[in-house]
């Protein structure tokens, strides 16, 4: 027992003296979490719209003047109907709205003007939402003006949303959990995998093994300090999340915080694994950033709704632990639900843990027997 | 030009920070002459070595290597000299005869030059067989002389060694210590860093550092005269027990 | 010339003969655009809802027919129970809860308007967004179904540039640069630090190479590897993705080599500026995830913050990112892309410079 306890501090001053890295570890999360705070969003926002209009009456205008005051477009003044494609191409503008002539005259005269929208809809998503936006604001615009003019209101059925759990709609809500994901699959997978290989490369794994540590001690020593460092960085997330961008946190911490640790042996587990089948630290470090990084961001929700996702890729989803692990901690923090409502989620992260821990103990033994 | 000293240096020294690797060394390296450069673990030899090869800008003093001085004329010097590491210094993922082009090309050795001399040198290592083999499933001694060749490949005026034989058999030891005779038999300076004891009384002069100074310097006849010892080893341990630096 | 030959075809030897890295040179890439590719799209598609159907008239009826007659959404078991459709949304069953209240035909009939409540799972706020404005279609497709009154403005949508609004058409030319990117900026990264782990970099230090010549050699092989592998790229997002290309090839190519510059460069400098491979790869990484979050490859670079698009500026992901997408599917000449390749070349130049100063072949 004492050999191991000095094996863990020599394993922890490893760590500690690395300067660059202990700054990248720790600096990471924080930079990461200010940047999904501050500057990502992946509502659309601020787009500009080129008007271009041939009618210049108060009908057009006052629709203009909707346009100009939604929070979600920015009219960009002075381009003419043959320039759009030139400002399309230029980035100057996403949308051009275009009204015709005589287009008030029109609409009193009950013959329907059409308002041309064109979306430069090389990024679908903002061509079809800044779509939506415009529709609204003439919808609007309609309904006020028969209501003003006193004629007899269409019925309608109105759509009244109600945005539960995120009204604001804020992403930092979304990204939170999956950043948890990501750095601990970072510094627990990646990580290991890279020193223990590491070990390997440089020959002083032989030494380790000959010494008087049983092999499940040398590995349990190896990635303590990744252990712990990971804990940090869990609280550091939370915290900032919590104190800085008012992230809810409405179900059990201690729930979380079990799950979180659930997640971290599962990925250490990964990264022992990882090691036992490679030789070199940049294999390693390849079939990490492809193989764990790369799924946890692309496959997991994390950014992208699985939903939306073809079939095989949703399948190829269900082997990607960060995609439970995320389902488990947005329902505990943005929805507030207990272990009722995830215990099959969780039971799926103990089953994947389960056959990492046995298949990386197996690999290490295998490797010890030849 | 025969009568000018291959190596001099005047009060060569290097301070990183407070610490003083290289206290003002002084000494001259005649031409075609066997040099060797012997010292305890950590007493600065390693950096004497990196000033003079132009890797490590010295902080103080003066030193022409083949008559170029160190601080002013680096590249000069780097044409005139052959360099192997303490280090491992072929790739061991390309074979012999690829190294072997690699460095001699970057000497600017033409193809037609490249080609017969790297055929001579594998023959001359009595390594025809092995020429296509990557270096790195060739035993240690060698690489090491396969690294000696290619230090001298580019026909250099002086070459130096930092513990070219360190972990290396005896009878390797001793054919590598051929190659350096033959080597200098042709006129090249050979400046040679050792532990081996044994290894220093095959030189011309040694000199023996301790704490970053030089201690002792001279043939090994002379030295062993002048300190009453019958043995460099002896000597080297006489004068080493003084210092304070290093584990020997 | 010569010597710079020489290096190259050491490099070259040493890439090749490594097994280990030649899938991760040739395949990885290839997989990594195929999926990220397919995965990467905010297009979403078969909602899962529940109605609760208050008034079960004709109308009702036909708005829920209406709804699951759509790609966007699926209806599932249909409840009266508030409690129910509450525990399905939070257990993560439906997405979306939509309320019929009773008195809707009636109500509809005698020309009073109705209010439809529809409760969102917002966790992700963008993908509940994009629902809510699907549910405003079908709507507006009943409203306009029963409404007797005048029609009013017709809206005229034409969608330039994609019009089947394809995500992937979107995605891929930014993917093409991530793919480019990560190959050449860790394996340069990683190149001459490696030299110095095994410790060769001293005794290429003492021959006559000059520096130019070092970097030139270093850089050169992950130039060329790097533009491979985007033709590689460019031909399957021709022939699997049918990303339409509009512009010049050439100028693709022509600011692709000067991007390559740019990012190599960054991966020597960092290559030089560490002691070890692990060290390396970490700063490399850590810049990359910046890098690309703030790209716009992802999410829009106009919904970020002023501070973050000016920051965006240097950048040089965001601004490659832009002139593929330019050039590719809108077809732009280089005089739209000016702005973005005077960025570049401003960048190349620093990259390299710091690169090449970084790298002593003398210590002092």
């Amino acid at each position: 027992m004492k050999a191991f306890r000095g094996f863990v501090i020599k394993e922890f001053f490893h760590i500690f003296r690395d300067r660059r890295t202990l700054v990248i570890l720790f600096g990471m999360p924080i930079i990461q979490m200010m940047l999904f705070g501050y500057a990502i969003r992946n509502e659309v926002q601020d787009v500009q719209v080129a008007v271009v209009d041939w009618a210049h009456d108060s009908a057009s205008e006052a629709i203009t003047d909707r346009l100009e005051a939604s929070r979600y477009l920015q009219v960009v003044p002075g381009i003419e109907h043959q320039d759009i494609e030139r400002a399309f191409r230029r980035g100057e503008a996403k949308v051009a709205v275009t009204f015709p002539r005589n287009f008030e005259r029109d609409l009193i005269l009950g013959e329907s003007p059409t308002v041309q929208v064109i979306t430069d809809a090389t990024d679908p998503n903002t061509a079809n939402t800044v779509l939506a936006y415009v529709t609204a604001a003439i919808g609007t615009y309609q309904i006020e003006v028969l209501t003003t003019s006193g004629g007899a209101r269409p019925a309608s059925i109105v759509l009244e949303p109600r945005m539960r759990f995120n009204p604001e709609l804020r992403s930092v809500v979304l990204f939170v959990p999956g950043l948890i994901a990501l750095i601990l699959m970072l510094v627990c997978a990646l990580m290991t995998s890279i020193t223990i290989t590491r070990e390997k490369e440089i020959g002083t794994m032989e030494i380790l093994l000959v010494s008087p540590l049983r092999p499940g001690q040398i590995i349990v020593g190896k990635v303590m300090p990744y252990l712990v460092l990971s804990l940090v960085n869990v609280v550091t997330i939370l915290l900032l999340a919590s104190q800085v961008f008012l992230v809810p946190i409405r179900g059990s911490l201690t729930l979380l915080l079990a799950e979180c640790f659930l997640f971290i042996i599962c990925a250490l587990a990964l990264g022992i694994f990882i090691s036992t089948r490679t030789s070199t630290q940049q294999v390693a470090m390849m079939i990490s950033l492809a193989g764990l990084l790369l799924p946890t961001v692309i496959l997991s929700g994390f950014i992208f709704p699985v939903a939306s996702m073809p079939a095989p890729l949703q399948i190829v989803s269900h082997i990607v632990p960060a995609k439970w692990f995320l389902i488990v901690i947005r329902g505990i923090m943005i929805k507030g639900v207990g272990l009722e409502a995830i215990w099959q989620e969780t039971l799926v992260l103990v089953g994947m843990t389960t056959v990492f821990l046995v298949a990386s103990v197996r690999g290490f033994n295998v490797r010890l027997a030849d | 030009m025969t009568s000018a000293p291959a190596i001099i240096c005047q009060g060569l020294t290097r301070k990183f920070g407070s610490f003083t690797a290289v206290d003002s060394i002084s000494f001259e390296v005649a031409q075609g002459e066997v040099f060797g450069f012997l010292g305890a673990n950590g007493a600065g030899k390693t950096t004497a070595i990196r000033m003079l090869t132009g890797l490590l800008q010295p902080t103080g003093g003066q030193a022409w290597v083949a008559g170029h001085d160190v601080y002013s004329e680096v590249e000069a010097v780097k044409r005139s000299i052959g360099y192997m590491s303490q280090r491992f210094s072929l790739y061991d993922d390309l074979t012999v005869r690829e190294n072997i082009e690699f460095y001699g090309g970057i000497y600017g050795l033409r193809k037609t030059e490249l080609h017969q001399k790297s055929g001579d040198l594998i023959e001359r290592l009595d390594m025809e067989a092995e020429a296509n083999s990557m270096i790195r499933s060739l035993p240690l001694g060698w690489r090491q002389k396969i690294a000696f060749s290619v230090a001298v490949l580019h026909e250099p005026a002086i070459v130096f060694l930092d513990e070219p034989t360190g972990g290396v058999d005896p009878i390797t030891r001793r054919q590598f210590w051929d190659l350096i005779y033959e080597k200098a038999a042709q006129g090249v300076t050979v400046f040679v860093t050792t532990h081996y004891m044994d290894e220093a009384e095959y030189c011309d002069r040694v000199s023996i550092m301790v704490d970053g100074r030089i201690e002792a310097l001279g043939s090994p006849a002379e030295l062993k005269k002048g300190h009453g010892v019958d043995s460099i080893n002896d000597l080297f341990v006489l004068l080493a027990r003084g210092g304070k630096r290093g584990d020997a | 010339m010569r010597i710079i030959a020489i290096i190259l075809r050491k490099e070259f030897r040493q890439i090749f003969r490594n097994r280990a890295m030649l899938p991760i040179l040739f395949v990885l890439p290839v997989i990594q655009l195929l999926v990220l590719s397919y995965a990467a799209t905010f297009e979403v598609r078969e909602t899962p809802l529940v109605v609760i159907d208050q008034d079960r008239s004709e109308t009702s009826r036909a708005l829920i027919a209406r709804l699951d007659a759509s790609l966007y959404f699926q209806i599932g078991e249909q409840t009266t129970s508030m409690e129910e459709a509450e525990r399905a949304l939070l257990f993560g069953e439906v997405d979306m809860v939509m309320t019929i209240p009773s008195g809707l035909e009636r109500d509809l009939g005698a020309g009073q308007p109705v209010i439809v409540q529809v409760v969102l799972d917002a966790e992700d706020g963008a993908t509940a967004g994009i629902v809510q404005s699907y549910a405003t279609q079908i709507i507006n497709q009943v409203n306009a179904d029963i409404s007797l009154g005048p029609p009013g403005i017709r809206i005229a949508p034409s969608h330039w540039y994609n019009p089947n609004l394809e995500y992937t058409t979107f995605m891929v030319p930014g993917i093409l640069v991530l793919l480019v990117t990560i190959i050449g900026t860790f394996l340069s990264a990683m190149n001459v630090v490696r030299e110095k782990e095994i410790g060769t970099i001293e005794q290429l230090n003492v021959t006559p190479i000059k520096r130019y010549q070092f970097v030139v050699a270093k850089l050169l092989p992950f130039w060329i590897i790097g533009m491979a592998e985007l033709g590689v790229g460019l031909v399957i997002a021709k022939i699997v993705f049918s990303v339409p290309m509009v512009g010049s090839l050439w100028l693709v190519f022509a600011l692709a080599g000067l991007y390559l510059l740019v990012m190599l460069g960054l991966g020597l400098w960092i290559s030089t500026l560490t002691d070890t491979q692990q060290q390396a790869m970490f700063v490399a990484w850590f810049l990359m995830v910046i890098f690309i979050l703030l790209s716009g490859l992802f999410t829009p670079i106009d919904s970020m913050p002023r501070w973050a698009q000016i920051v965006t500026e240097f950048n040089p992901i965001a601004h490659f990112i832009e002139i593929m997408r330019r050039i590719l599917l809108k077809g732009a000449g280089f005089q739209d892309v000016t702005r973005q390749t005077a960025a570049l070349a401003i960048q190349a130049v620093l990259m390299l410079t710091l690169a090449v100063r970084q790298y002593q072949k003398r210590t002092g």
